[in-house]
């Protein structure tokens, strides 16, 4: 067995939807309590917590083990955007792979613009979103069409996923034909942000499911359109997205490349950002993304199913919980797990977020 | 619109009867320019950044409608929202006064105004820069 092995030995997950009057605390909690269980640990059997939360405050991690009774190790707190679970677990991976053992978990709830910016309208989260889709359309053949196209897949793989918020099949004419919010994006497009709690035990060791990558990347400066919403950039197209510089670290980390791929869970915040990330990734060439949606390869029937959870499409999107969400449905895809949404024969799995920041997380796991 | 104030000062020029120009930065090491000024180039990390007053022309890049109100945001909707393309090799995200997304096209060339925003607890007009198409 390889030393630096880190192999997932535990997944829980709070479902993601909204609960009110229920504390995020309680939320993380039952998450924690599910992946300890699966893992068959206990009080005193783990030897560090990291906690990935975007809008959990101070000491979240603390506030959870705290009310379990299970303090006392070393507890931090990482905050990453919508990446902060790949953040974690980078975190947890690392410090495993130098002889300790960790569990990192996820939580929300959520200022990130200057004063200025929200009174000039130009803090309209949903226009950046709108933006890489306009550009998406006019640089890869992507239409309305498959942006609407991105949901009806997502709510379709939805409907089998229990911890999911929306259950519910939807037709593109429908997504269609929900209100505008920012032209392409309509309602339907976006995804929700709510609830939700995820919690991943891993430890040293071999077998199972492997954690054969995790990395977060920021961003490089130049891009007007970045996740780091600058006001303004270089009339540069190729300046690398964070995405990219993770992906490319992972698949060098796992020694796999896209093309060995079985399956995939990504940043689905809105229908462009999935079509977009296909290119990031390098699921499909640059200018590609409609191509590839067109020829049905990301749908469950086809050879690179992404979001058979539903994406945050269906699930709604804790921003501090997401990417563990990810490595939860993950893990279950890789343990044979998955029930009516598994992917035959998976064995190497790949995670995506990016947000705010920016932030970008990648992670790789195989089996 | 009676007595205005810039949403921020320093971000573009707004003297009465004076141009409407934008604020920016010159990296004198590497030569990007940059928006809003800041007292390092984000391109090469140099100290060494001169102000400038950018061009008040450019081109279309992208551009969307921003159709509820964004947090914080006391002005009318819907409004345009976009990237311009400067000559200086600079895209800034900008209000448009258009906000009808159709009637805008790819690559027009546009010009810098200013518009108002709402109105402050002092009852002056809190005025930003947009682009309108030329
Ligand atoms: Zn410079």
């Amino acid at each position: 067995m390889n030393e630096h092995e880190v192999q997932i030995a535990g997944i829980g997950l709070h479902p993601f939807g909204r609960f009110e009057g229920t504390p995020v605390t309680d939320i993380a909690v039952q998450a924690v309590r599910n992946a300890l269980a699966d893992a068959g640990l206990g009080r005193g059997d783990f030897q560090a917590a990291f906690c990935g939360t975007a809008y959990g405050g101070v000491a979240a991690g603390h506030k959870v083990l705290d009310a379990m009774g299970m303090t006392g190790m070393p507890i931090v707190d990482v905050e990453a955007g919508c990446a902060s679970g790949g953040a974690a677990l980078m975190l947890a991976s690392g410090a495993i792979a130098a002889g300790q053992e960790k569990m990192p978990k996820g939580i929300i709830r959520s200022s990130f613009f200057e004063p200025w910016r929200e009174d000039a309208g130009l803090a309209a989260t949903p226009a950046y979103f709108a933006l890489r889709a306009q550009r998406l359309m006019r640089e890869s053949g992507v239409t309305r069409e498959h942006l609407a196209g991105v949901v009806v897949k997502n709510r379709r793989n939805g409907v089998h996923n229990p911890d999911a918020m929306f259950r519910k099949e939807v037709t593109a004419n429908e997504v269609l034909a929900s209100r505008v919010v920012c032209e392409p994006l309509h309602l339907w497009m976006l995804c929700s942000p709510n609830e939700g709690a995820a919690a991943v035990v891993v430890r040293r060791g071999s077998g199972g499911v492997r954690v054969a990558a995790a990395v977060l990347r920021s961003h490089l400066p130049g891009n007007v359109l970045s996740e780091a919403t600058p006001m303004s950039g270089l009339v540069d197209d190729d300046v690398p997205p964070p995405t990219t510089l993770a992906a490319t670290a992972a698949y060098e980390a796992a020694g796999v490349g896209a093309t060995d791929i079985d399956v995939v869970e990504c940043q689905d915040t809105d229908a462009a950002r999935e079509l977009l990330s296909y290119e990031e990734l390098g699921l499909c060439p640059r200018g590609d993304a409609g191509k590839l949606a067109d020829e049905g390869v990301t749908e469950m029937a086809g050879r690179l199913p992404v979001n058979p959870s539903g994406g945050l499409l269906s699930k709604g999107e804790p921003l501090g919980a997401s990417a563990l969400g990810q490595v939860v449905e993950l893990t279950r895809q890789l343990r044979g797990d998955a029930g009516p949404r598994q992917v035959e024969g998976a064995r190497v799995a790949l995670g995506h977020t990016v947000g705010r920041g920016a932030n970008a997380s990648v992670i790789v796991l195989t089996r | 619109m009676g007595e205005t104030v810039p949403v921020r000062e320093g971000l573009f020029t707004n003297a009465p009867g004076g141009e409407v120009r934008l604020v920016g930065g010159r990296c004198t090491s590497c030569g990007e320019h940059h928006f809003p000024r800041l007292p390092t180039c984000p391109s090469c990390s140099s100290g060494a950044c001169e102000e400038i007053l950018l061009s008040d022309r450019g081109s279309l890049w992208v551009w969307t409608a921003v159709t509820a109100p964004p947090p914080g945001y006391r002005g009318e909707v819907p409004f345009g929202f976009g990237v311009v393309e400067l000559p200086e090799g600079l895209r800034v995200i900008t209000r448009l006064t258009e906000a009808v997304p159709s009637r805008l096209v790819f690559g027009q060339p546009m010009r810098l105004d200013v518009v108002p925003l709402h109105v402050d607890d002092d009852g002056r007009t809190v005025v930003t820069y947009a682009f309108t198409p030329s």
